[in-house]
C-alpha cells in the first residue's frame, strides 16, 4: 500500500511538477480516508443495532446481522446522497 | 526573465509547477474540496438518520425507510435555515 501514497508528486527532481499526476495521488488519499471514515461509522451503527449484550464471541445471528446492517447502511448512504445532492441543486435553482 | 512560480511542496529541491499550471491544480483541488465537503455532510446525515428512520436492518431498505431517510435531509436543511434566518433578525434586534 506504500508506493502510492508516498510523496513524490509526479515531479522528476528537478522536472516540471504535472497537476494531472498529483491530482490523481490526492484523490487516492481523499477515497482513503472516506473509505475510513465511512468503516468506523459503519462499525459503531451496526454494532449497537446489532450485538445486545455482548457474549464470549459473535453468535450466528449477530453476524448475519452485521452482514445485513453492512449492506442497508451502503443503501441508506446512497439514498440519503441522493437526496442531498436534489435538495442541493433545488436551492441552487432557487437562487 | 520569466517570474518565479511559487514552489508547489516548500522544501523540495528543483520540481516547480509553471503559472498556468499552478491555477489549474488550484481549481482541481477546489473542486475536489467541494466533493469532499459534499462527502462529509452525508456522513453527518448519516449519524442523524439512520438512528431515527433504521429500525432493525434488513434484507432491503422499505419505502417507508427510504422517505424517512430522504424527508430526514430535506428537514436537516429546512432546520438550517431556518435557524440561519431567526438567528439573523435576532441579531438585528440587537441580541433582545
Amino acid at each position: 500500500m506504500e508506493s502510492g501514497f508516498g510523496s513524490d508528486f509526479g515531479g522528476s527532481g528537478g522536472g516540471k511538477l504535472d497537476p494531472g499526476l498529483i491530482m490523481e495521488q490526492v484523490k487516492v488519499q481523499i477515497a482513503v480516508a472516506n473509505a475510513q471514515e465511512l468503516l468506523q461509522r459503519m462499525t459503531d451503527k451496526c454494532f449497537r443495532k446489532c450485538i445486545g449484550k455482548p457474549g464470549g464471541s459473535l453468535d450466528n445471528s449477530e453476524q448475519k446481522c452485521i452482514a445485513m446492517c453492512m449492506d442497508r447502511y451502503m443503501d441508506a448512504w446512497n439514498t440519503v446522497s441522493r437526496a442531498y445532492n436534489s435538495r442541493l441543486q433545488r436551492e441552487r435553482a432557487n437562487m | 526573465r520569466r517570474k518565479e512560480s511559487k514552489r508547489a511542496c516548500p522544501g523540495r529541491k528543483g520540481a516547480e509547477l509553471g503559472e498556468a499550471d499552478e491555477a489549474e491544480l488550484q481549481r482541481l483541488v477546489a473542486a475536489e474540496q467541494q466533493k469532499a465537503q459534499f462527502t462529509a455532510q452525508v456522513h453527518h446525515f448519516m449519524e442523524l438518520c439512520w438512528d431515527k428512520c433504521v429500525a432493525k436492518p434488513g434484507n432491503r431498505l422499505d419505502s417507508q425507510t427510504e422517505n424517512c431517510l430522504s424527508s430526514c435531509v430535506d428537514r436537516f436543511v429546512d432546520t438550517a435555515l431556518a435557524i440561519t434566518s431567526r438567528f439573523a433578525q435576532v441579531v438585528q434586534k440587537g441580541g433582545q
